[in-house]
């Protein structure tokens, strides 16, 4: 060992940490899920999933049996039939997209999305998309990716459809910056309105509202990803000559100064003027957390591994709200793209990845945590049991990120906790 | 391929977990791929059980399909043994599991773990949800039941009661409706399954006289197996609505060799007077549509048509397993039978039936929302909303108050129809104005179907038309239409709409 590595100081929080990898029963949703807020997201998009009546069901079972309208995603159900043969199941996804597309003339855009099935019975859906575009160009542009349970875990799934969108930008030379991953309008203004006070531009987002304002992109693309769960999509941007601004993800406080100075320093903002125009935010973002801070500061939180995110909420509540990490459970933990949180989160925090639900549940047990948050199939359960518990998925279907939702954040890890106190049966 | 948006029921293997779910001290260990588990959050959160399904899933990933998926399957059975200790055990495969014919069964018994362990074969892309629970079911009560004990003489006649599961439309209210029912008659309950039942009790199940089947969907098939095997008769009169809940108590009188006559006698139930007291008069002949599973559907026609005087307009089920019993008692009503499991199939048959209220289930009631009709549901797909605080049973005597109240609350109060008809041109009352309980959920109007190029609407009769309230003002445009089609009228004036009245209400 060289004098040299004796000499370094110590890798800040969890960069160094051991992290815990099980294999067992994972209660999490698969990357289909994903189409739950994409396909509000980009307006002339339809999400078609190629699988079995379990993906029809899980669909709506997961949007909380919600009926939009008409939502821009069905299912095209698998039958015994298909399975015999595969010219068959071609020539019965075209006739399905047909059916479709005449029911949607509005649809400019159509992914068709891969399930376990499909995958298992290896149905090419890249090549049924390139069929499928000579037939419907240039009205519609069908597309595909896999949200499989087998490839992919819940946010995944919005990845994998963004990365389909990344060889569809067309190259871009021109120096601009890219906002990566889906979020709610009202922060999308919010971040446009704050970077052009800051003298950053053009900004552009992906994925666009509408499918024809697509970005482009090329080696004067810098990028900021908005969600941590994205590898796929910021390694093909990469590959298109586009280079990602290294930075903490935008929820709080913190984080959210953090992620816009990334952009300002790459702009080359002064610091003073970096200052001058996040500072009202700020203040603003510290004064809506510190409402909540008596009922959350000290208080000890466990992750079920779900969306990706669990790694910046934890961060988010250890250092803006006080709060204790216990185990902080992510499905997949993507170093690079987390290196800035893990330096933030506290040393002794206990990080694990993939999970056996069962095995996860003992130590939840045993240690006890003031709050658990998990997903849908173990929030009552555990709430039985006497854990107070917060859905993850709401954190997934709310606007959470920058100065003006971070209450908001800290009000829905506050929101269980108030009500048990409020509660007399 | 099927294009789907939205399924009335989901892939077998729910079904299964269902029975699994509704059943103590057994074990499913389910092959199936990462997401799967989406199903657990059925019975956490719509059912809002308190305790997870018991159900294991083994989770494999692509990476292990060129691996040893079954190698997977066989340590995630042992270690469920191992960790949750069930008396029985049932094992199978998920849609994408199907595809990799592992064979959880035979992988299973190689375990020889030290109790029962039933095999299930559930064909996800040919069968549904209700045909998964009942065969689930079957395959159970047949790989359990002991022969049949001696039943001892002189004992209380004794039944089973079969069908009620987890995530069932109402089934715990309706099991205590007619538990009850059956304690007051004097028939002991040897064993109720599967929602309560351990593997034990289906041991038991040769004991009873007879079976009473609640739900035929889940419980026919073991039903007709325990009556080839134990010679037990079945019931098949589901007690659904007072004259089917009559019907049941002479049934099941007749086969425990009781006489019904005293409970009957006893009986007074408030929805038959209601329903003959003056203030519900204006439910006469009021226009019903009927969608659900075939059992409900069917109980709702009766009931509606029978005990509250309304006219069935349509009859339907995404059941297509009892599509023949469906278009036989449409046929008695004069219409046909709409069997379909695509809710826009069925959203168009409700619109050209054009029904006063609606009785189906939660996607009727979105699509009643939408064309600004009354609606109730009477059937599974189940919601968080079918599983109220309250006890509310759709079965028995009980049962047929509740259900008189919640088809009867959604429509307008006589006298507000009244009033709405008198004075229609009121700007809050308007023609597509929603019962006022309803809040301001204000119809859709349709839009006008363009009349035949020979024909012309004079404008005070377009204006005339649109007093007639919206739900039949289709059906008056196109029989007014027909009218003068008819007798070569060329321009439809008011005197022509109040003749073509007049010929069609005779």
């Amino acid at each position: 060992m060289s004098a040299a590595a004796l000499a370094r100081p110590p890798a800040p929080g969890c960069t160094e940490a051991p992290v815990l990898r099980e294999r067992g029963q994972r209660e999490v949703f698969c990357g289909l899920t994903g189409i739950i807020w994409l396909h509000r997201k980009i307006q002339d998009a339809f999400f078609l999933v190629v699988g079995s009546r379990t993906c029809a069901h899980l669909m709506q079972s997961a949007a909380g049996v919600v009926i939009f309208a008409e939502p821009r995603f069905a299912t095209a159900i698998m039958e015994e039939r298909d399975l015999a043969g595969m010219t068959d199941a071609n020539e019965e996804l075209d006739r399905v997209v047909a059916q479709l597309l005449a029911r949607r003339p509005d649809i400019r855009l159509l992914f068709l999305v891969g399930s376990c099935p499909s995958e298992v019975i290896k149905l090419d859906l890249s090549r049924a998309a390139q069929r499928l575009n000579a037939t419907h160009a240039p009205g519609v542009r069908v597309l595909n990716y896999s949200g499989s349970g087998i490839e992919t875990t819940f946010t995944q799934g919005e990845d994998a459809c963004l990365a389909a969108l990344v060889p569809e930008m067309r190259a871009d030379p021109a120096p601009g910056l890219l906002v990566v991953g889906a979020l709610a309008e009202v922060v999308e203004d919010q971040m446009r309105r704050q970077f052009e006070a800051l003298g950053i531009g053009p900004v552009a987002f992906l994925p666009p509202r509408r499918a024809a304002d697509l970005p482009g992109v090329g080696p004067g693309t810098r990028f900021l990803l908005a969600q941590p769960f994205l590898a796929e999509t910021a390694r093909l941007l990469e590959d298109r000559g586009a280079r990602r601004l290294a930075a903490p993800f935008p929820l709080g406080a913190e984080g959210t100064t953090a992620w816009l100075r990334a952009a300002a320093e790459a702009w080359g903002i002064p610091a003073a003027r970096f200052r001058e125009v996040t500072a009202a935010g700020e203040q603003r973002a510290r004064t809506a957390i510190a409402r909540h801070h008596a009922l959350l500061a000290g208080r000890r939180i466990s992750f079920f591994p779900d969306s990706q995110l669990e790694i910046p909420l934890a961060r988010f509540l250890s250092r803006e709200l006080d709060m204790q990490p216990v185990e902080i459970g992510t499905p997949y933990l993507h170093r690079p793209h987390l290196a800035e949180e893990l330096a933030l989160l506290p040393a002794d925090a206990m990080l694990s990845e993939g999970g056996d639900v069962d095995r996860q549940l003992d130590r939840c047990r045993a240690a006890r945590p003031d709050l658990v948050v998990c997903g849908l199939g173990l929030a009552n359960p555990l709430e039985a049991e006497g854990f107070t518990t917060k859905w993850s998925i709401e954190l997934v279907f709310t606007p959470i990120q920058g100065y003006d939702q971070a209450g908001d954040l800290a009000a829905l890890f506050a929101r269980p906790l108030d009500r048990r106190t409020r509660l007399m049966v | 391929m099927q294009l789907a948006v939205w399924t009335y029921e989901g892939p077998p293997h729910i079904g299964a977990m269902r029975v699994a779910t509704a059943m103590q001290g057994l074990h499913y260990v389910l092959h199936a791929p990462q997401g799967d588990t989406y199903a657990d959050l059925l019975f956490t959160m719509i059912e809002r059980r308190g305790a997870r399904p018991p159900v294991t899933y083994t989770t494999f990933q692509a990476r292990d399909l060129g691996g040893d998926t079954a190698e997977l399957f066989k340590t995630a059975a042992r270690e469920a043994f191992e960790r949750f200790r069930p008396q029985a055990m049932i094992v199978g495969a998920s849609c994408t599991a199907e595809l990799i014919q592992d064979d959880p069964g035979g992988l299973a018994r190689a375990l020889g773990l030290p109790i029962p362990v039933v095999a299930l074969e559930l064909p996800s892309y040919q069968k549904k949800e209700n045909w998964g629970a009942a065969e689930t079911f079957y395959r159970l009560v047949r790989s359990l039941s002991a022969p049949p004990a001696p039943r001892a003489e002189g004992r209380a006649p004794s039944c089973n009661i079969l069908g009620p599961t987890a995530l069932g439309f109402r089934h715990r209210d309706d099991l205590r409706e007619i538990t009850d029912l059956l304690t007051r008659l004097g028939i002991a309950i040897n064993v109720t399954a599967p929602l309560g039942a351990t593997p034990a009790d289906l041991a038991r199940l040769g004991e009873a006289d007879f079976n009473v089947v609640l739900y035929p969907e889940i419980a026919g098939p073991a039903a007709a197996w325990l009556a080839r095997a134990h010679a037990q008769p079945a019931t098949k009169t589901i007690p659904i609505g007072l004259g089917a809940t009559r019907e049941f108590i002479a049934e099941v009188a007749a086969l425990a060799g009781l006489d019904a006559a005293p409970i009957l006698a006893a009986e007074t139930v408030r929805s038959a007077w209601y329903s003959r007291s003056v203030d519900s008069n204006y439910l006469t002949g009021k226009r019903v549509f009927v969608f659900g599973d075939a059992t409900h559907a069917l109980a709702a026609a009766r009931m509606a048509t029978e005990e509250l005087g309304f006219t069935l307009v349509g009859l339907g089920s995404y059941a297509r397993e009892q599509a023949r019993e469906l278009r036989e008692a449409a046929k008695a009503h004069g219409i046909e039978a709409t069997i379909s499991d695509d809710y826009l199939a069925v959203e168009a048959a409700i619109q050209a039936a054009q029904p006063e209220l609606i009785l189906g289930t939660q996607m009727e009631r979105h699509t009643a929302k939408r064309l600004g009709i009354p609606c109730a549901v009477i059937s599974a797909p189940v919601h968080v909303q079918d599983y109220p605080a309250r006890y509310s049973p759709q079965m028995g005597f009980e049962g047929a108050n509740v259900l008189f109240d919640t088809w009867v609350h959604p429509l307008m109060m006589g006298l507000e129809e009244h009033l709405l008809g008198m004075f229609r041109e009121d700007f809050e009352f308007h023609g597509e104005a929603a019962p006022s309980h309803l809040g301001a959920a204000a119809a859709t109007a349709t839009a006008a179907p363009t009349p035949p190029a020979t024909l012309t609407w004079a404008a005070e009769a377009e204006r005339e038309l649109g007093k007639i309230p919206f739900f039949v003002r289709g059906k008056a445009r196109r029989n007014t239409e027909r009218y003068a089609t008819e007798r070569g009228i060329g321009t439809i004036t008011i005197e022509a709409l109040y003749d073509a009245k007049a010929h069609f209400s005779r």
